[in-house]
């Protein structure tokens, strides 16, 4: 009798073990989609940079350092380590380099009037955007799995099986600072 | 915020276990009249099951055809098809189908059995009246009924109301071709069975009960939709503004009825809101809590 009770109790244990590790791998998994996620809202960004840069410097009296920041922004953010600290550096130059560049083009009304030039800069806006929310998604999924981790069933099983806590996206000092643009 | 949402997720199951015993209550009431609480309750539930999930499953359809809603054309609708996507990414939802209405009354809702088969819908007077982070935070409210999978609870609702409305209709009919006799197995006549009289006050007031559960469930989940949209955006002004630019506009929702009317955003019947002596009588029956009520609550998050 006593044998049955033991069978069944080892039962519902590993049952628990099978639902519990299962749930770790699926919240991991979000993460990680989460964090590529945020990845092509960045490369569409990066993207649409190039024609941008064509369209501006038709205006030949477009200053050449401005252009120049935003190129060499654009090149170290695609070649930035895959680390979230290091793509979030690298994301915050070229944020502060395009929003130079669009400050800079208030003075050239031809340039605001080109349809290229406008179409471009909404989408820009649309992607910034879309990447704010990529990166809230991604942190929501890192506090669902960082939680589930500490939390006391689960926790045995994740120490067991290896599972770690993931770093969150911090924008990074340069981000608290007000956004430096000079009309000069 | 957090806190606000397992409260309200709470109280909900709360209202639902509320509503089963409910039903339970009006099955046993039923039962003393036609003879088997038991077969009772269970028929009345499966038909009225049957009836509630059949429109649940279809209910996106339904609910556009009904309300006379258009696919909304990218082109056409760029700014309402950005913010929608934009939504979809913060919260990990995929893009549900978007619609219009043609109406000036600004009013929006949601529909669909689960998040890959929904749709939003919007009238043209909520686009022409809202600017961008109210819209925003509408559509981040409606997102919100379709991630809580509210249509699922409020057709359990309904399942429910449905159910006890047959029992206590059967077992009154029942009762009167019998001659108001309290049949059971084994008694002699109708004897003074003091719970046949609390049973048949059970009976006729069951359906206003029921009506008064599925209401309140309803205002419950409305409030959750609220924070939900605002954890969504990090954004609470976007709709406290939206909610208040709806408070101030009087314009009744044409494309609405009293079928539709718990799934916008806002009550779309006229009349609804006065401050009359049965007010209080009227507000048990409210699909959506005052919009005073839900602005105050936003505002303190």
């Amino acid at each position: 009798m006593t044998a049955w009770i033991v069978v069944a109790v080892m039962v519902v244990l590993l049952l628990a073990f099978v639902l519990l590790y299962n749930s770790l791998v699926r919240r991991r998994a979000q993460v990680d989609n989460a964090w590529s996620q945020i990845d092509v809202q960045l490369r569409r960004r990066l993207d649409l940079i190039p024609n941008l840069v064509e369209t501006v410097k038709g205006y030949a009296q477009f200053e050449r350092s401005t252009l120049d920041a935003v190129i060499t922004a654009r090149q170290s953010a695609l070649t930035a380590a895959p680390s979230p600290q290091a793509q979030a550096s690298a994301d915050n130059m070229v944020s502060g380099a395009l929003r130079q560049l669009f400050a800079l083009s208030e003075a050239y009304p031809d340039l605001k009037a080109n349809q290229n030039f406008l179409a471009l800069q909404e989408q820009l806006a649309e992607t910034e955007s879309r990447v704010a929310y990529a990166r809230q998604f991604y942190n929501d999924e890192v506090l669902r799995l960082n939680t589930a981790i500490q939390h006391f069933p689960t926790l045995i099983v994740a120490r067991l099986f290896g599972f770690t806590e993931r770093e969150y996206f911090e924008a990074g000092p340069e981000a608290q600072a007000p956004p430096k643009v000079s009309f000069s | 915020m957090h806190d606000l949402i397992s409260a309200n997720k709470r109280r909900t199951a709360l209202l639902v276990v509320g509503f089963i015993v409910f039903l339970l209550l009006v099955g046993w009431a039923a039962g003393l009249y036609i003879g088997s609480p038991v077969w009772g309750t269970a028929v009345a539930l499966v038909f009225s099951g049957l009836v509630s999930f059949g429109s649940y499953w279809k209910s996106d359809a339904i609910a556009l055809r009904v309300s006379r809603a258009v696919p909304a054309d990218p082109a056409t609708y760029q700014r309402l098809h950005n913010l929608v996507e934009g939504l979809c990414i913060a919260s990990g939802l995929p893009k549900p189908a978007i619609y219009v209405i043609e109406d000036e009354a600004p009013n929006a809702f949601a529909t669909g059995r689960n998040p890959r088969h929904a749709a939003i819908a919007v009238t043209s007077g909520l686009l022409d009246q809202m600017n961008r982070v109210e819209l925003e935070g509408v559509l981040a409210h409606e997102l919100s009924h379709i991630r809580n999978y509210d249509i699922l609870i409020s057709t359990m609702a309904v399942t429910l109301v449905g159910a006890i409305a047959l029992l206590s209709d059967l077992a009154i009919r029942l009762m009167w071709w019998n001659g108001g006799r309290v049949r059971r197995s084994g008694d002699r006549s109708d004897s003074g069975n003091p719970l046949a009289i609390v049973g048949f006050i059970l009976l006729i007031l069951a359906p206003v009960i029921a009506a008064i559960l599925q209401a309140a469930v309803g205002r419950r989940r409305e409030t959750l939709a609220d924070v939900s949209a605002c954890q969504m955006t990090r954004y609470p002004p976007g709709l406290i503004s939206a909610l208040e630019k709806l408070k101030a506009d009087t314009t009744v929702t044409h494309a609405a009825s009293t079928a539709t009317a718990h799934m916008w955003i806002e009550q779309p019947l006229s009349g609804v809101g006065d401050a009359g002596r049965l007010s209080r009588l009227h507000s048990l029956f409210n699909t959506h809590p005052p919009l005073e009520e839900r602005i105050a609550l936003l505002r303190e998050i």
